[in-house]
C-alpha cells in the first residue's frame, strides 16, 4: 500500500485525515443543532400561522416570508458582520447556525401550517365535542397527524440544512467543505479530495433520509 | 309528562353571511326523551345540531342545558361568551357523533373512546380502559378494541364512534345524520346500537333521514322547514296527520318506505 508513499492518494488521505474528522464533526454539528432548533422554533411558529391570534399570525407571516425570500449566505453573512457593526461579537459558528436556523424555521412553520391545515376540519370537531381544550386538541389530535403529513417535506428540510452548512465556509467556519478546500491546498489533490467530500455529503445526507423513511414506515397506520 | 326539560330552546337563530339558516327555533328536549329533527336537507337540522354543541355560535337566542346557557353568560343584560376552558366543560356533557364518524385514525378503537376519559374526566388509563371495554362491549366490537379506524368498516367505525361519545357518560347525545355515509347493508347495525341507547334512557336529539326509525323510536319529532319549526309533536301525529302541504310533500318521498312498512 501507498500509507508511506507522499503524493499517493492513501498517504494523503492518512495524513489528512484529522482535518478532515474535525470537518465533518463541524458540519455534523452545526447541522444537528441546526434541525432541532428549526424544528421546535418551526412547529410553534407553524402553530402560530394556523391557529394564531391574527395580529401575532401576520407577525409570523411576514416572518416566514422575509427569511423564505432572502438567500442564505446573505443571512449567514448578515449574522456574522452585520451584527458586528451593532457591536454583537457571534462566533462564526453560532452566527452559522444561527442564520441557517432562521431560515430552515421558516420552511418548517410553512410546512407545519400546511400540514395542520391538511387534517379533516372533523378532527378538530370530534375532538371539541369530547370536550378536549385547545392545547389538548393540538397535542393529542392535530399535530400527531400533522407530523406524519410534515415528514417528508422535513426530510428534505433536513438534507438542504446539511449541504447548506457548506455556506459556513465563507465566514470562515472550518466545516467539511472548509476542511476539505485546506487539504487540497496543502496536496493539489482536486479531484480526490473533493470527490470524498462529496462522498461523506452523500452518506451523511442518504442516513437522514433513511431516518425519515423508518419514520413514515412507523406512521404508516395513519390512514382515512 | 313528569320528566324535567333537560335542553330548551328559545328563539335561535343563526345566519351565515346574508343567510339567515335559522330563524327562531324553539323546542324543549326532556330527560330520558328522544326527540328527532326531519325536513329536507337545508332547511337548518344540522346548523341547530352544531349551535347546541357550539360547534356554531348561535346569533340569538338561548340554549339552556339543565337551565344554563350554552357559550356564553349573562352579564347585566349583556351576553359574554364563555372562556375556552368553560366551553370545553359544557361540551363534555354533550356528546356528539358525526355523519363522517371522525375516528382518530392516529389511535386505535380503544384509545379512540379513551381520550376523552384520561384527557377530560382525569381517569386513570386503567379506568378508562375498563369503561371503553365496556362501551365497545355494548357496541358489539370488543374484539375489535385494538384496531386502528382504517381497519374497521363504516359501520363498524361509526359504532366506535357512539361508544366514543357515550362513555363520557353525557347528559345528551348528538347524532347527527349518522347513518348518511354508511353503505345501506350497514345502516342496520348503528340503528340497532341508537335503539338500544334510547331504550336504555338516554336523552338523544336525532338529525335523521331513517323515517321508520325516527317513527318507531321518537318521543317527539320536529319537522323543520326553511330555518323554522314547522310541525312538531308524537311521532303518530307528524307521520299520520300532516298539517302542512311541504311536509306531506316531505313525507312522500318516503312513501314507499311507509307503505311497506307499516
Amino acid at each position: 500500500m501507498g500509507f508511506t508513499i507522499p503524493g499517493t492518494f492513501t498517504f494523503e488521505l492518512w495524513q489528512a485525515r484529522f482535518s478532515l474528522l474535525r470537518g465533518i464533526s463541524a458540519t455534523l454539528l452545526a447541522s444537528g443543532l441546526t434541525i432541532v432548533a428549526a424544528t421546535v422554533m418551526g412547529v410553534l411558529l407553524g402553530t402560530i400561522l394556523a391557529y394564531g391570534w391574527w395580529p401575532l399570525r401576520l407577525l409570523a407571516r411576514l416572518y416566514v416570508d422575509i427569511l423564505r425570500g432572502i438567500p442564505v449566505l446573505v443571512l449567514i453573512l448578515f449574522t456574522y458582520y452585520g451584527l458586528a457593526l451593532f457591536g454583537i461579537n457571534v462566533p462564526a459558528f453560532w452566527a452559522g447556525v444561527i442564520a441557517l436556523s432562521a431560515f430552515a424555521t421558516a420552511h418548517v412553520a410553512e410546512n407545519l401550517r400546511g400540514a395542520v391545515q391538511s387534517v379533516p376540519a372533523g378532527q378538530m370537531e370530534a375532538a371539541k365535542a369530547i370536550g378536549l381544550r385547545f392545547p389538548q386538541r393540538l397535542r393529542y389530535v392535530v399535530l400527531p397527524q400533522a407530523i406524519r403529513r410534515m415528514l417528508p417535506p422535513w426530510v428534505n428540510t433536513g438534507l438542504e440544512i446539511v449541504k447548506g452548512t457548506t455556506l459556513l465556509s465563507v465566514i470562515g467556519v472550518v466545516e467539511l467543505l472548509l476542511s476539505t478546500q485546506q487539504i487540497v491546498a496543502r496536496n493539489y489533490m482536486i479531484i480526490d479530495f473533493y470527490l470524498v467530500a462529496g462522498l461523506l455529503y452523500l452518506i451523511i445526507n442518504f442516513s437522514i433520509a433513511q431516518l425519515g423513511a423508518a419514520l413514515e414506515r412507523r406512521f404508516s397506520y395513519l390512514r382515512y | 309528562m313528569a320528566e324535567q326539560i333537560l335542553l330548551r330552546a328559545e328563539g335561535v337563530r343563526k345566519s351565515f353571511g346574508a343567510l339567515e339558516v335559522l330563524k327562531g327555533i324553539d323546542l324543549e328536549v326532556r330527560q330520558g326523551q328522544v326527540v328527532s329533527l326531519i325536513g329536507a336537507s337545508g332547511s337548518g337540522k344540522t346548523t341547530f345540531l352544531r349551535c347546541v354543541n357550539m360547534l356554531e355560535e348561535h346569533d340569538a337566542g338561548d340554549i339552556l342545558l339543565d337551565g344554563e346557557p350554552i357559550g356564553y353568560r349573562m352579564d347585566g343584560s349583556r351576553r359574554r361568551r364563555l372562556s375556552e376552558a368553560k366551553v370545553s366543560a359544557q361540551r363534555a356533557r354533550i356528546g356528539m357523533v358525526f355523519q363522517s364518524f371522525n375516528l382518530f385514525p392516529h389511535l386505535t378503537a380503544e384509545e379512540n373512546v379513551m381520550l376523552g376519559l384520561t384527557k377530560v374526566l382525569g381517569k386513570s388509563k386503567a379506568e378508562a380502559r375498563e369503561i371503553a371495554g365496556h362501551w365497545l362491549g355494548k357496541v358489539g366490537l370488543e374484539a375489535r378494541r385494538g384496531h386502528y379506524p382504517y381497519q374497521l368498516s363504516g359501520g363498524q367505525q361509526q359504532r366506535v364512534a357512539i361508544a366514543r361519545a357515550v362513555a363520557m357518560d353525557p347528559r345528551l347525545l348528538l347524532f347527527d345524520e349518522v347513518t348518511s355515509a354508511l353503505d345501506p347493508e350497514l345502516v342496520a347495525e348503528v340503528l340497532g346500537v341508537m335503539k338500544a341507547l334510547a331504550e336504555s334512557g338516554m336523552t338523544m336529539l336525532v338529525v335523521s333521514h331513517e323515517m321508520l326509525f325516527v317513527r318507531d323510536v321518537s318521543h317527539h319529532v320536529v319537522f323543520m322547514d326553511e330555518g323554522k319549526v314547522a310541525q312538531s309533536g308524537a311521532p303518530s301525529e307528524v307521520f299520520d296527520r300532516p298539517d302542512s302541504e311541504r311536509l306531506q310533500k316531505f313525507l312522500g318521498r318516503f312513501h314507499g318506505i311507509f307503505s311497506g312498512g307499516g
